[in-house]
């Protein structure tokens, strides 16, 4: 499996982790470790400083895990914007996984709003990934704009429907100068190993390995999903054969 | 002198001047990992902790890192 | 600024050639059925494995084509401005070191050819020029647009390598859409054939897609001199250029042309035969591995060889051409830059491709809308 490369930076596993909705940090370290995954994203929060310890970034602290701080929370860019500046300084990155979702029911993302912010951050310095509709057009305005990779998602977030978009997945994939991350829905592995026959350069996944019934074995069973789709990619997929042509009516006159 | 912090009203007794480190010190001792802080909607540096000075009024946000997607 | 030119050269010929050559046959059936073609599928389908294939990949690009385009061909004419020119270019009837008449026409005469061209039917034109700064420069071509304008439809351009800023004031000045070939992507050769002028750099020439991009031109024409080295490595290099210019510049549009070498005044001969099986093939691949591109054939080409080509994958075609400055009315019998090939009439091409089941298009309604 060739490794892929974000902004210079090299990544050996093409599996990206959601931190939420695991029963504890410790099954979520856990899980992490077992997916062998690089990239792991965190959100931000308001502290309770009474309560809250730094359990959080103590229990993601190895030298092979890499923190994507998100936005989520921000409802337009200027939100946005502003959470980045704390996530840069909260945990010393200026990678950014950028998603602003003004809808609290599906969390959709704004495209008009991405945009927006993905301008302004890339000019700040920061690493943007954006989580965006899988709209191609979209797609080509943030690699104008500086984006370092684009996040299109493949169904409603959370949702667990699969590659509901792949048709226009497909499409941001041919057209792509920038890596294609497939964030949100990717509810089974065999999703995630779809995607990568599709070819896209990595998956991003997180309810579909908190809430299993056993998190560690289903981050491993993603990780193995996910370099079973490259590398059937990258071996060039036998494609089945549509039809066969008997006579040779157009090209005849070349034998005339 | 009166701070809001994560808009909650905070008095510190006694202190008529507070810098950056100063005041974490005083509330968070233990758990200054990973966390970063806005004054007034500014982001204030790690860099700059030690010399900042808080007004009185300040609205103070300190946000940490959680679980998340 | 980041340009074609840091793709380009981590790219080898010989890598490139050789990589062509040992495809196989299951590789050009991986191409054939794959749901999007890359470029390592774009190589199988030019190399010689896909040779058995041929009828097949020209099903496939007359069923893409007309997905896309409908049953239609555009019908354009060039017009030559003028065969002044300080380049030496050892294929070409106008090159500086060939002792001929030189013309450059005036905004007269650019109104008399205009008037036969209209006349002839068409809405769409090509103007093409040598490089010469003192005769056809920016001023001049923004003169010879104005003086055509109202007239045409659609202007295209096919003149020396411009700046952004030059680029910018002609689409301003109405020019939709700006041809230039690289001739050839082999750049140990193609000092040999372009010794001496301007147009020696190859690196200036290799970037000036990308000055028409940035400048906002609707359309990109691109192609190689077929004839001066091999075909299917030229196809690549084309095509990798295609792909690039289409990621970057992604709201344009994008055509390729296929000038094959003619004879013309004091040239060389053709470095090597491309035939008729040839650029049939040629124009399937770019077909299957680009949906979307306009492909174009001239009257360079042979009356047999532009009947049975329709229906193939191209999408434009030109029609009862002069290659000459003054060649409509003017000054019928000055030199050409090549001989044309099918001399048959706009009116005898547009019934010919009426025969064909497809309608002939004078006019790109779609662009007059967007006007």
């Amino acid at each position: 499996m060739q490794p892929l490369s974000i902004a210079g930076k090299e990544f050996h596993s093409r599996l990206f982790l959601g931190t939420g909705k695991f029963g504890s940090l410790t099954q979520m370290r856990d899980a992490v470790l077992a997916s062998g995954s690089e990239l792991v994203t965190v959100a931000l929060k308001r502290m309770d400083l009474e309560t809250d310890t730094d359990g959080m970034v103590v229990s993601l602290q190895h030298p092979g895990i890499n923190l994507l701080p998100n936005t989520s929370g921000a409802r337009n860019a200027k939100e946005a914007v502003f959470a980045a500046q704390l996530a840069r300084e909260a945990l010393e990155t200026n990678w950014l996984k950028l998603e602003i979702h003004p809808d609290p029911k599906y969390l959709l993302p704004d495209a008009r709003e991405t945009l927006k912010a993905t301008e302004e951050l890339a000019k700040l310095g920061f690493v943007v990934l954006p989580y965006i509709h899988a709209d191609p057009v979209l797609c080509k305005q943030l690699e104008d704009a500086g984006t370092a990779a684009v996040m299109p998602l493949g169904s409603p977030i959370g949702s667990n429907k699969g590659l509901k978009t792949a048709d226009f997945l497909e499409i941001i994939i041919e057209q792509s100068k920038v890596p294609v991350v497939i964030d949100a829905g990717i509810g089974t592995p065999s999703h995630a190993a779809a995607a990568m026959e599709m070819g896209a350069d990595a998956v991003l996944v997180n309810t579909a390995i908190a809430v299993a019934g056993d998190p560690v074995a289903m981050a491993r069973a993603f990780s193995l999903s996910v370099e079973a789709g490259r590398i059937a990619y990258e071996a060039k997929l036998a494609t089945p054969i549509k039809h066969a042509v008997a006579s040779s009516p157009l090209t005849a006159f070349l034998h005339d | 002198m009166e701070i809001t912090i994560n808009n909650t009203l905070k008095i510190f007794e006694g202190y008529d001047s507070l810098s950056v480190q100063q005041l974490l010190n005083l509330e968070i001792p233990e758990r200054q990992k990973g966390i970063a802080l806005a004054i007034n909607n500014t982001v204030i540096p790690r860099s700059e902790w030690q010399h900042h000075r808080i007004q009185r009024q300040d609205k103070i946000i300190i946000i940490k890192a959680t679980q998340g997607g | 600024m980041t340009s074609f030119i840091d793709i380009f050269h981590t790219y080898g010929w010989k890598d490139i050639q050789h990589s062509i050559a040992t495809k196989t046959h299951a590789d050009v059936e991986r191409a054939l059925y794959a749901s999007h073609r890359t470029l390592e599928d774009f190589k199988a389908l030019i190399s010689p494995a896909a040779l058995p294939y041929l009828e097949t990949m020209a099903q496939m690009s007359q069923q893409l084509t007309q997905k896309r385009f409908g049953k239609t061909i555009q019908l354009f004419a060039p017009m030559y401005l003028s065969n002044e020119c300080n380049n030496i270019c050892t294929y070409c009837g106008f090159s500086f070191d060939n002792r001929v008449k030189r013309k450059t026409l005036t905004e007269s005469e650019i109104r008399q050819e205009i008037d036969v061209i209209l006349n002839n039917g068409f809405k769409h034109i090509l103007l093409v020029t040598g490089e010469s700064d003192a005769h056809v420069n920016i001023d001049y071509f923004k003169k010879a647009i104005a003086a055509i304008k109202q007239s045409f439809a659609n202007i295209s351009i096919e003149f020396q390598p411009l700046s952004t800023a030059e680029y910018q004031t002609l689409h301003d000045a109405g020019v939709h859409s700006v041809l230039v070939y690289q001739e050839t992507y082999h750049q140990d050769v193609y000092k040999t054939y372009h010794p001496k002028g301007r147009k020696s750099n190859f690196n200036y020439r290799l970037e000036t897609p990308d000055r028409i991009g940035q400048a906002g031109m609707h359309k990109i024409g691109l192609g190689v001199l077929l004839g001066l080295e091999d075909w299917r490595t030229e196809s690549f290099f084309c095509a990798l250029h295609l792909d690039y210019l289409q990621r970057t510049y992604w709201q344009t549009k994008y055509s390729i042309s296929f000038p094959r070498m003619r004879p013309a005044e004091g040239i060389i001969e053709p470095n090597v035969i491309v035939t008729d099986h040839d650029l049939v093939q040629m124009i399937c691949a770019y077909r299957l591995f680009c949906e979307d591109v306009e492909l174009s054939i001239s009257t360079r080409e042979s009356e047999k060889l532009r009947n049975n080509i329709i229906p193939l994958g191209i999408t434009s075609m030109s029609a009862g051409s002069k290659t000459n400055p003054g060649g409509y009315a003017v000054e019928p019998t000055s030199l050409e830059q090549f001989e044309i090939s099918d001399e048959r009439s706009s009116k005898e091409i547009a019934a010919l491709i009426a025969r064909s089941g497809y309608e002939p298009l004078w006019k790109d309604w779609d662009l007059s809308f967007a006007r």
